[in-house]
Order: structure tokens, then sequence, then C-alpha cells
């Protein structure tokens, strides 16, 4: 535990046609230098790799802490910028509420599941 | 229902690994004490916002300041009180985050999420000291 967090994968991306359904490795997106590299990865899709649709599958996380929601509304407002899309699926009920609270549901496409998330775009 | 209770008093420097290890005591001792996935949830939210709160924005990561974490948790309620070292702050100066003006920014929801998940939240003295609890099995409409 003590070890330094290194530059390792954290995010799995796949293409299902010209979306990018994106798969967080960490079951806890929390730590500040973690986020940080989370948001470096997501934004590369958009800014670098030139992805316009970005289906963000949150199925593997049980914790998310306020730090990572700026960098997905970050990665919203780019995708917007370039008339792109960014979905979310597969929420677990207690981070929903995360986004319910803090009213960004109302702002971010939520679906409940990758299938509906694919079709949303 | 079991009447046993928890309670420590702890300090740690402005690490936020530090507040990691907290966190993760919290939660064992919630477990112990039987509470349900979603009050730990939330109350492992609510004090990490606060926590990184402290750390950050109060002792703005100095090493040489501390922050005094002092917790309990009996069979109905789970009481924190978390004070830094800095200058201190004014809840009601905090933009609304939720407002059309500012729901696009980036950061400012911490305290938000801690007045969501919680039952009650207090800020004392200079705004440097905050005390909050969660009623077990709260039944808040979050």
């Amino acid at each position: 535990m003590a070890s330094q967090p290194a530059r390792r994968r954290r995010l799995e991306v796949e293409d299902i046609g010209d979306i990018a359904v994106v798969n967080f490795v960490d079951k806890k997106i929390l730590d500040e230098q973690n986020i940080q590299m989370i948001g470096d990865d997501l934004f590369r899709l958009v800014d670098e790799l030139g992805r316009r649709k970005v289906l963000l599958n949150f199925g593997n996380v049980d914790f998310m802490s306020s730090a990572a929601l700026g960098k997905l509304i970050t990665l919203h407002r780019k995708l917007q910028g370039v008339q792109g899309k960014l979905v979310l699926c597969k929420i677990a009920k207690d981070i929903l509420d995360v986004f319910r609270i803090t009213k960004l549901d109302k702002i971010l496409t939520i679906t409940p599941d990758e299938q509906a998330g694919l079709q949303a775009f | 229902m079991s009447d046993t209770s928890f309670s420590a008093d702890v300090t740690i420097p402005s690490d936020l690994s530090e507040a990691r290890l907290i966190q993760d005591r919290i939660e064992e001792a919630l477990q112990s004490s039987a509470y349900g996935e979603r009050d730990i949830f939330a109350i492992k939210l609510a004090v990490e916002e606060a926590l990184v709160n402290a750390i950050k924005h109060g002792n703005q990561m100095d090493p040489d300041k501390q922050v005094h974490v002092s917790y309990q948790i009996t069979a109905e309620r789970f009481d924190v009180r978390i004070t830094d070292e800095g200058p201190g702050f004014n809840p009601e100066d905090v933009p609304d985050p939720t407002e059309d003006d500012n729901i696009e920014r980036p950061c400012g929801r911490g305290l938000l999420l801690i007045r969501g998940f919680m039952t009650d939240v207090q800020y004392h003295g200079r705004g440097n000291v905050v005390s909050m609890y969660k009623l077990r099995n709260g039944q808040e409409e979050y």
C-alpha cells in the first residue's frame, strides 16, 4: 500500500462502432492524483484521439467523491464543444445519489445499462 | 439491537493518505456495528469530503498543520467532529453549485454532498470546525 502510484492503466477503452466505451479499472475513484490521471486519459480520448461519442460504464465503481465530478463536467463540456456526446451508464444506486444531490443528473445523460447507453447517442 | 458504541479521537497531519486510513477505520467500525451499506456509503462520502476540505482548503496541505477527528458510533447514530488549523470560512459564502450559473463549474460540490448525505451538519467557530451526524437507517430522501 505504501508504494507510489505508478502510471498504470486506469481505464479500459473498447470501441463499439464509433462509440468509445470506457470502463474504470478502480473500484474507488477517490485519490486526487488518481483522478487527475483518469481525467487526463479521458480528455486525451477527445483532444488527441478525436473521439466524439464517449460512454462511461460505472459498473465496476463502488465509491466516488466530488473530486471526480469536476472531470466528468469538463469532459461533458469538451464533447459538447465538438458536437460530441457523453453518456454515463451502470451507476450504482449510492453513487447515483451523488449525481442527484448535485443535480448533475439534469445535465448529464445517465442510462441504467450499457445497451441503453449505446442507444442514447 | 446492540448498544455497543465505539469512539475515537485522532490527530493526523495534513496528508490525504492519512485521511484514507481514518476512513478505513471508520468503515470497519461501522461494519462491526452492523450499519447497512447505504449508511456506510453516506458516512464515508461525507467524511471524505470534510477531510479533503480540512486538509486542502483549511490547512492548505501545510505539513505543519494538523487535523483533529473525533467520532462516535452507537447503535442509533454516527457523530463526527473535524477541526482544522486553517483560517476557517463562512459556508454561506460558498456558491450554490446547483444554480444554473454554477452547475457546470468543475468544483464546489463537497459541502452540498455532506449536507445531502448527513442528517445534520453544523460549522463552528471561525468555520474551521465541522460537526455532523447521521441517524442509522436514516429515512431522509436524498
